[in-house]
């Protein structure tokens, strides 16, 4: 193969000093490290929304499927099913997969398809000029708000955890090594994995002073544990300044949705003949 | 008597379907051509429901308005089918609940509970009551009940032999020298066609008229190592379905008008991404929710226009259980050739209508594979060539990085905003049309029937072909077909017309869809036929009409 680096040519647009530039660098040191451990570059995809985080798509060179609004995770689910060596993960807005795409989320987590879900929350709507999502705290004053939200927003890793995802973490677009071990460790665990990073969206909302005050790692906590997770996860409900817990809440294996192999060498037409017998 | 139309009729939840399938069986192993039409109303309990099963020397594919034989379960059964009967008409019904001055009352209740069997067996017995008053042995019918009904087999050929010896011959309907053929509904053969063309993967999310497809593939999935999956809603179907061809993977997806208004998005992404999805779009009366287990053409309007841009799709309407098999497989086929999203019209007349079902008189369906990467330099998914279809490779396929994208893009998939790389690429998503249009011409495309140089012509379109072709034949019209809507084989269709000075347009549509689209095109439909009210044409309605 002529070009092995992961750098497309695209020009990137990201604002400098946005949060995305943290979970692409992440990002492509974790691709890095998995071909380095011997997965084919080939047998890495990446599915993105629409929004300023989707653009990570056209930034690293492995295949990619640059979707919908919305749509990250169905598109993420039917790859996965279709070739199940391949390694998925989406890349996912706040707005996109926890406002317009949710139901796919929740599906996808209630069925346990072996896939990544990696939402790039910076609680606005960043490509379409700051309106609020639904992870912007109660009195947001975004541009479709002129006044203050008047809904609290909702807890998207406790939604998570009661759709049965098998993996449930939280990152944040500042200290790249815990999102790097975060990362890998999500797209190495076999099942439905769920990764929100709080990714600050310097030109809309920036929170890197606040979330610097008050973000910690979680250590000594057993992430097989639901019902420590669950107090953890409701530690900080993204409305209060109470502290934000960084790291695994929740790991648990349990059977992934998945197909029988392929048989090969099927004689359609003996079958299909075979069939019409039947209903002669 | 060689054609003859049975109407068996009860309430919801009496196994009305699975009676009227029986009895199409018995028909089909003395060698008739079957139909079956199915009425039924949008209840699972109660409520009245009924089917028609109609035999015949030739094919058929519509059933008649008058009956021949009335076999009634419940007293509607027998007063809402009167103006069905002609003076021969036989009638049979269960005089434990039934009453008529005429015809032959069987104790179907009677005999039901002095069996100790139970009440959906009802209708067993009035099959084996039915056998005897139409002259049809017991031997067939014990041979065509053991092949069809798996639970309670004795007890059931107790109680259909028991209304057997209470009736009486009337006629002795005559066994035909031809081989028996299966009966399978359109449905069936939708999903057969899609199977010997290579499919994968079938997602849908349940809506009447699809459903049908969906359970059938979802029977047969293991057999066929299909992916078939019913997820959270067609929003989800449309996505998983664009990621599957994304993976290589023969895909489709099966709904109705109100399923697919929510898989407009994706639809044109792949129109976009040009990633090949097959759309099976059940017609049905609308707008909105409509009449949801009742039939129409409603969408055609819908399928050409749906999905924001323009870009290349194709779209097809077969008009029987033969057409739909062939066509199915031929749009799988086309779609994956020129990477374009494809839709077969049909409806809930076609998919739950049920055929004799004769494969060998099919054309081969031409096997024509994708176009495959020859794995020389650098890949690039959108790679602009002549005809304007890219190599395919797909995630996992050495050396390749296929990357695709709903944004407009350049050869490699990555997002741009240039204007001239925008309309080279919109020009060469939109060109494949040209290509496609010209392989049209190796397919029939247009059907005509009837007198071929009749000055007036019957145009219709979908599963009207039954009774069209019919009541057209009988009156000496010319009785055109376009089988194909885009891109529209609008050469064909006119040298079908050649000569004809009056075209009547039958539709089951409020406004006359296809009519419409005729004319944009320069062909002008004198007069048009509409029918609304969600049930099918009759070949004799059509007569009184024209
Ligand atoms: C169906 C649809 N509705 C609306 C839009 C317009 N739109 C594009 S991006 C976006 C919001 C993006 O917010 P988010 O998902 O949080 O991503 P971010 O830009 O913050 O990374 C919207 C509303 C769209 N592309 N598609
Ligand atoms: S608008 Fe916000 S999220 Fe988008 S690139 Fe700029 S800083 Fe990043
Ligand atoms: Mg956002």
């Amino acid at each position: 193969m002529g070009d092995t680096s992961l750098i497309t040519n695209a020009k990137n647009t990201w604002c400098s000093g946005c949060g995305n530039f943290a979970i692409l660098n992440a990002i492509k040191a974790v691709f890095g490290a998995l071909i380095d451990e011997g997965t084919p570059r080939e047998d890495i995809v990446m599915v993105s929304g629409i929004g300023c985080h989707a653009k990570i798509a056209d930034y690293i060179n492995v295949n990619s499927f640059y979707s919908l609004h919305g749509r990250v995770v169905p598109v993420c689910e039917a790859i996965k099913l279709a070739n199940p060596k391949l390694k998925v993960i989406g890349f996912a807005g706040d707005g996109d997969t926890y406002g317009e795409g949710l139901e796919h989320l929740v599906f996808a987590a209630k069925r346990n398809v072996d896939i990544s879900i990696v939402i790039h929350n910076n609680s606005v709507y960043g490509l379409t000029t700051g309106q609020y999502t639904p992870t912007s705290p109660l009195g947001f004053k975004g541009r479709s708000t002129p006044g203050g939200t008047k809904e609290l927003p909702m807890n998207p890793l406790e939604l998570m955890l009661a759709s049965h995802a098998s993996f449930i973490a939280r990152g944040y677009s500042h200290g790249i090594e815990l999102l790097k071990k975060m990362l890998k460790e999500a797209i190495t665990h076999k099942g439905f994995s769920l990764v929100d990073i709080l990714q600050v969206c310097v030109t809309f909302y920036n929170m890197y002073e606040n979330y610097n005050a008050r973000v910690y790692e979680l250590k000594d906590h057993d992430p097989s544990d639901g019902s420590r997770a669950l107090e953890k996860i409701k530690e900080w409900d993204y409305n209060s300044d109470a502290k934000i817990p960084l790291g695994v809440f929740y790991k648990k294996e349990r059977p992934v949705f998945e197909f029988p192999p392929k048989i090969k060498e099927i004689d359609l037409d003996a079958k299909i003949k075979g069939l019409l017998n039947d209903r002669a | 008597m060689d054609n003859i139309s049975i109407l068996i009729g009860g309430k919801a939840g009496d196994g009305i379907d699975k009676s009227s399938l029986i009895i199409g069986h018995i028909l089909a192993q003395l060698g008739y051509r079957v139909y079956i039409y199915r009425d039924y109303p949008s209840i699972i309990r109660g409520g009245h429901t009924f089917s028609i099963v109609r035999c015949c020397r030739d094919t058929i594919a519509t059933h008649l308005d008058s009956v021949d034989v009335l076999l009634a379960l419940n007293q509607d059964s027998l007063d809402l089918h009167k103006s069905r009967l002609n003076t021969g008409s036989l009638i049979v019904y269960d005089s434990t609940s039934v009453k008529s001055d005429k015809g032959t009352g069987i104790p179907i209740g009677l005999i039901i509970k002095e069996s100790g069997a139970i009440d959906i067996m009802r209708n067993s017995c009035m099959i084996g009551a039915m056998c005897k008053a139409l002259g049809i042995g017991k031997d067939i019918l014990e041979d065509v009940f053991r092949k069809n009904i798996s639970r309670e087999i004795d007890l059931n050929l107790k109680v259909a032999f028991l209304g057997f010896d209470e009736a009486k011959e009337s006629v002795r309907i005559e066994k035909l020298k031809q081989k028996a053929l299966p009966l399978i509904t359109g449905s069936e053969a939708l999903g057969l066609g899609l199977i010997k063309t290579g499919l994968n993967a079938y997602i849908s999310y349940p809506m009447t008229p699809s459903s049908g497809i969906l359970h059938f593939l979802a029977g047969v999935s293991e057999k066929f190592s299909l992916k078939v999956i019913h997820p959270e809603n067609e929003i989800g179907v449309m996505l998983m379905a664009a990621g599957f061809a994304y993976a290589g993977e023969r895909t489709a997806v099966g709904t109705s008008g109100g399923g697919f208004c929510l898989m407009t998005e994706g639809f044109s992404l792949c129109g976009m991404a040009e990633l090949p999805v097959v759309v099976l779009l059940g017609q049905r009366p609308g707008p909105s929710t409509g009449l949801p287990t009742y039939t129409g053409q409603t969408e055609l309007n819908f399928a050409l226009s749906a999905g924001q841009g323009e870009f290349t799709r194709f779209i097809t309407a077969p008009g029987d259980a033969e057409e739909a098999y062939y066509w199915s497989g031929v749009s799988m086929n086309l779609a994956w050739k020129y990477q374009v999203p494809a839709i077969i019209l049909c409806d809930k007349t076609l998919n739950e209508g049920t055929y004799s079902f004769d494969i060998e008189s099919i054309r081969e369906i031409d096997a024509g594979g994708p176009l495959l990467w020859d794995k020389a330099g650098i890949y690039q998914r959108y790679k602009n060539t002549r005809d304007g279809v890219s190599p395919l490779a797909f995630p996992s396929d050495k050396d390749a990085i296929v990357k695709v994208n709903s944004y407009e893009h350049d050869e490699s998939g990555i997002t741009t905003e240039d204007s001239h790389l925008t309309i080279a690429m919109q020009d060469k998503r939109l060109g494949k049309e040209k290509y496609l249009l010209k392989e049209l011409e190796h397919y029939e495309t247009v059907k005509v029937y009837g007198r071929k140089d009749a000055s007036t012509a019957l145009l219709f379109w979908g599963s009207n072909k039954g009774p069209c072709v019919e009541a057209g034949s009988k009156l000496g019209l010319r009785v055109v077909q376009p089988l194909v809507f885009s891109p529209f084989p609008s050469r064909r269709v006119k040298e079908a017309l050649q000569g004809v000075k009056r075209i009547i347009c039958v539709e089951n549509n409020a406004t006359g869809q296809m009519a419409d689209f005729l004319k944009c095109r320069g062909i002008n439909v004198d007069q048009r036929i509409l029918k609304y009210d969600g049930r099918p044409f009759t070949p004799m309605e059509l007569e009184q009409k024209l």
